[in-house]
């Protein structure tokens, strides 16, 4: 990858002159900041079922968003077509949103800046390789799905890529760029065994190319967990319905974090004050043994990002210390508005939306405990080792998510499997009930899709092994 | 405007056919929108759009690929058809892939009321307006309303066009709008929010803002101070907002890819009951101004009212031409074009026939129970029917809503679930092609305290 390039000044011709006048227009009424962003994304997926190639797609999307400012009111547009004709109406469309007289002033934008991250640079974009290799990888992974246990009965192996150019371009005189690799590899299976059936799902990736699955992703391991969660779903019993005590194993169950916390800690909710958490820096939060990061730097991650969608570079940001809430997960505007330093979360879905305060990869530190200690420590409870996916009301803080693996946990060994039950909790209270954190963090392999207005964008999670001392879960079994 | 789609979607095929697809369809939407939200009195934000997107899809004898992009260039479009077609080469080979063998007339196309001319002249400050108005009127509804995620307006314009390389070329337009009001009430026990809206393709068929207002800041207001009740099994009413994600679980286990896929818990099941003998429910493509309603399926096939459930007993899976021969059926008008161009089953108006009871007839029928205004989470199973998911809820008591409840579960088994809807409203509303009325379940256990 060149570092020093961008696809669009390349092959669209984009020139600094122009952006300077794009720029200008987003402003002619006076807004108080714009920001451009040019987007160029290819995707590839194929899907294997049913023993053979489905299909394969290809997809290429391409736009220009264009975003001015005015006080709190943000007017947006964006275009399609990257020409000068299309750019420039959408930037005097977004411009209606201020009403002053133009400040008339020229906006000259910075020579390009250097990266302060260069976290995902990888010699060959998976959306350069033939589709072959990509097949390939699919095959193995019904082969293995199918091998695992004659009870598997429906497979289905997905692949699928994207490399994504962006360049920003702000009134601040910001003209930054990055290349944005991403690949994904999902198997579910079904199982069937006297009339029950079941299903099982198992996923990974990341900012990586097709490496990642010769490496410590390979599709056979996926594809046996996969299997091996819709045969272990075939014996499983009724959940447990009531309060008790959680154990939630390390990696995905970090989706706790994402939805308990997380997301009631976006800066846009805490300056609008409709979060549970809004106003409670420096408040305790959290039992002691409690840190929790939102880091968008760690190499190759899903959800790791050289600069967020507003063109800052991301961050590692301590959202709680030893159980005391220390800040909130800024965007540009709200960062502004709250006289608060940027913390490089603003993100955005694509070209068509306006950019927000998102998490990237947010997990909690480990602690002292063993995970056998931890089991050991629990008389009856329940352990959750899989989830399916988790959400939150961010006012009320309440959440939910919901387990698609556990287990029972009776006089402090781990007995019958249960079926998927969904727990629920409080936000700003649950994590005062961590009685023990394991010392073995681990994040997720690289699946996380995170839902906010009608806007998704990849994260990751990760945890230790913990105990909580009490939540609901909810099971039918009395 | 929808002239120079349809020349550009019946190029592309044309071009297909020349570079070696033995068959090949071009899905083209484009798209219109305008999108405010104003909060504590101020526009908040102010977005407007047009976008295209292209979907193809080629077939090379039995094998298939597709393609989609929002770059509508002939270089580039070009270029991406023989991509497309070098794509699918690679693929396997499918019996039941290929175009429908039918498609619809064109003759006699429908007159479905998709479009009001009246948009035309509703113009920017009239929306702005109504978000405004239907914020203000949520904040002036109940002095406990004390803050608000605002109130927004939404308009859209849409123009589709579907060619294929056996000479079907059609298209259509359509018009919605949609009024929304989200305030946050507020006491000492915290905050609550709710929202509320009212959809529609003509304008004359949209709630006033003071009613969107109104009623969403009843609904924020009346959570205030909600509590966990102990574990229980008790009956179960959803509202018609609630009753409709209970409706979308059967459009997911009786939409033909899962059942081909047999990832649903109603597979293998046509003739027989799976439901209480009142419940019907069915998908109507036809339905006059519907939200979900189009004249032909986005593979060109004519649309129709399928009954899916029919006083209990399953009568029809959905399907898409693909969906239709893997399992041995006739396509239903029900081809819908994923992201990526391929062609999955979707709904068109897909909902839970009303009963003959008013809802608080329903609510009345109950002594101990909950009435449920809110779900959260992603507990449901389509493949075992499992079902557990978070609440928000009024709790009743001797046939009265009483106090707001949350923080609980409930948990059952969607399969007993169909057999034990009880009671059925005459109150459907249709904010989506998914809509169901009011709803009593027998019995669902209740995890709390």
């Amino acid at each position: 990858m060149e570092a020093n390039r961008s696809i669009f000044f390349e092959d669209y011709g984009v020139t600094t002159h122009d952006l300077e006048a794009y720029l200008a227009a987003a402003l002619s009424r006076g807004g108080d900041y714009a920001d451009i962003y040019f987007e160029h994304k290819i995707n590839y997926s194929i899907v294997f079922e049913e023993q053979i190639v489905k299909t394969a797609t290809k997809a290429v999307n391409v736009g220009v968003g264009i975003r001015v400012l005015s006080g709190e009111k943000t007017g947006y547009a964006y275009s399609e077509e990257l020409d000068r004709v299309n750019i420039l109406k959408a930037a005097r469309t977004a411009a209606l949103i201020a009403s002053k007289s133009s400040s008339g002033g020229r906006i000259g934008i910075d020579a390009p800046a250097i990266r302060e991250h260069n976290l995902y640079s990888i010699p060959l974009l998976s959306t350069d390789l033939g589709i072959q290799q990509k097949i390939a990888l699919l095959q193995e992974a019904n082969q293995s799905a199918r091998a695992y246990d004659p009870r598997i009965h429906q497979v289905q192996a997905s692949y699928i890529d994207e490399t994504k150019h962006v360049l920003i371009v702000s009134s601040d005189g910001r003209c930054v760029w990055d290349i944005q690799p991403m690949v994904r590899l999902n198997v579910s299976c079904i199982a069937e065994e006297n009339g029950k059936r079941q299903s099982g799902y198992q996923g990974g990736g990341g900012r990586r190319s097709l490496d990642i699955f010769r490496e410590e992703l390979d599709p056979k391991a996926l594809a046996c967990e996969a299997a091996r969660q819709a045969i272990l779903q075939l014996s499983a019993i009724d959940a447990p319905a009531g309060t008790m005590e959680v154990v939630l194993g390390n990696g995905w169950p970090g989706i706790l974090l994402h939805e308990a916390i997380g997301h009631g800690l976006e800066a846009d909710f805490n300056r609008k004050k409709t979060s549970a958490f809004s106003g409670l820096i420096g408040q305790k939060v959290a039992s002691d043994l409690c840190t929790v990061i939102d880091d968008g730097t760690i190499p190759f991650r899903r959800g790791s990002l050289n600069i967020d969608d507003e063109g800052n570079p991301t961050k590692q940001t301590v959202l709680i210390e030893k159980g005391v809430l220390q800040c909130y997960l800024q965007d540009h505007l709200s960062s502004k508005l709250m006289n608060a330093p940027l913390t490089g979360n603003g993100r955005r879905q694509s070209y068509d939306h306006i950019p927000i305060p998102r998490m990237t990869n947010t997990f909690m530190m480990s602690g002292q405990s063993t995970p056998e200690d931890i089991i050991k420590s629990v008389k009856r409870g329940l352990y959750a080792v899989h989830f399916g996916g988790g959400q939150v009301d961010i006012t009320s803080g309440k959440f939910v998510f919901s387990a698609s693996e556990a287990y029972m946990i009776e006089d402090g060994r781990i007995t019958s499997p249960v079926k998927g039950a969904t727990l629920i909790g409080d936000g700003p209270t649950v994590l005062r009930e961590v009685t023990m954190v394991g010392n073995d963090l681990k994040l997720d392999h690289g699946v996380g899709i995170c839902g906010k207005e009608g806007q998704t964008v990849p994260v990751s999670v990760g945890l230790p092994t913990i105990k909580i001392r009490e939540i609901t879960v909810g099971g039918t079994e009395r | 405007m929808i002239e120079q789609l349809k020349d550009a979607a019946e190029a592309l095929v044309r071009r297909a056919a020349l570079k070696g697809a033995t068959a090949a369809d071009v899905f083209i939407r484009e798209e219109e929108k305008f999108s405010v939200t104003v909060r504590m009195g101020e526009v908040e934000t102010l977005k407007e759009s047009v976008s295209r997107g292209l979907r193809l899809r080629v077939f090379v004898g039995k094998r298939t690929a597709t393609s989609q992009t929002s770059d509508l260039t002939p270089a580039i479009v070009e270029k991406l058809v023989d991509e497309t077609i070098e794509m699918a080469h690679l693929t396997s080979e499918d019996e039941s892939g290929g175009l429908p063998e039918t498609t619809a007339g064109l003759d006699d196309v429908p007159n479905l009321e998709l479009v009001d001319p009246g948009w035309d002249d509703f113009k920017p400050e009239q929306r702005i307006e109504w978000a405004r108005r239907a914020e203000e009127a949520s904040m002036k509804a109940d002095s406990r309303i004390t803050n608000s995620e605002g109130g927004s307006f939404e308009y859209e314009r849409s123009r589709t066009v579907l060619a294929n390389t056996r000479g079907f070329l059609g298209s259509y337009e359509g018009t919605g709008g949609s009024i929304v009001a989200m305030p946050i009430a507020q006491s000492a026990e915290g905050m609550q929010r709710d929202y509320w809206a009212s959809v529609a393709r003509f304008i004359s068929e949209l709630s006033s803002p003071e009613e969107v207002g109104r009623i969403a800041a009843q609904r924020a207001a009346r959570r205030l101070g909600a509590r966990k009740v102990p574990t229980c099994e008790v009956p179960v009413i959803f509202d018609p907002l609630t009753a409709r994600t209970l409706v979308s679980h059967v459009l997911q286990v009786c939409a033909g890819d899962s059942v081909y896929r047999r990832s649903s818990f109603l597979v293998d099941r046509l003739g027989e009951k799976v439901a209480a003998p009142h419940v019907t429910i069915v998908d109507d493509a036809r339905m006059k101004r519907g939200l979900g309603s189009s004249p032909f399926d986005d593979e060109g096939v004519a649309t129709q009212m399928t009954p899916i459930i029919e006083k209990g007993i399953l009568r029809n899976y959905l399907h898409s031409a693909y969906t239709a021969r893997k399992l041995h059926s006739r396509p239903t008008g029900n081809g819908s074009r994923t992201g990526s161009g391929s062609v999955s089953v979707g709904p068109t108006n897909f909902y839970l026939i009303p009963g003959a009871h008013t809802p608080a007839e329903i609510i009345a029928s109950v002594k101990s129970g909950l009435y449920v205004v809110e779900l959260i989470g992603h507990g449901v199973n389509p493949v075992s029917g499992d079902y557990s998911r978070g609440v928000v809820g009024m709790w009743i008591e001797n046939g009265k809503l009483t106090f707001p409840v949350q923080e609980i579960t409930i948990a059952g088994n969607l399969r007993q679930m169909l057999n034990d809807f009880e009671m059925i409203g005459n109150d459907v509303v249709f904010m989506g092609p998914i809509a169901s009325p009011t709803l009593k379940i027998r019995n669902m256990v209740i995890s709390g305290e």
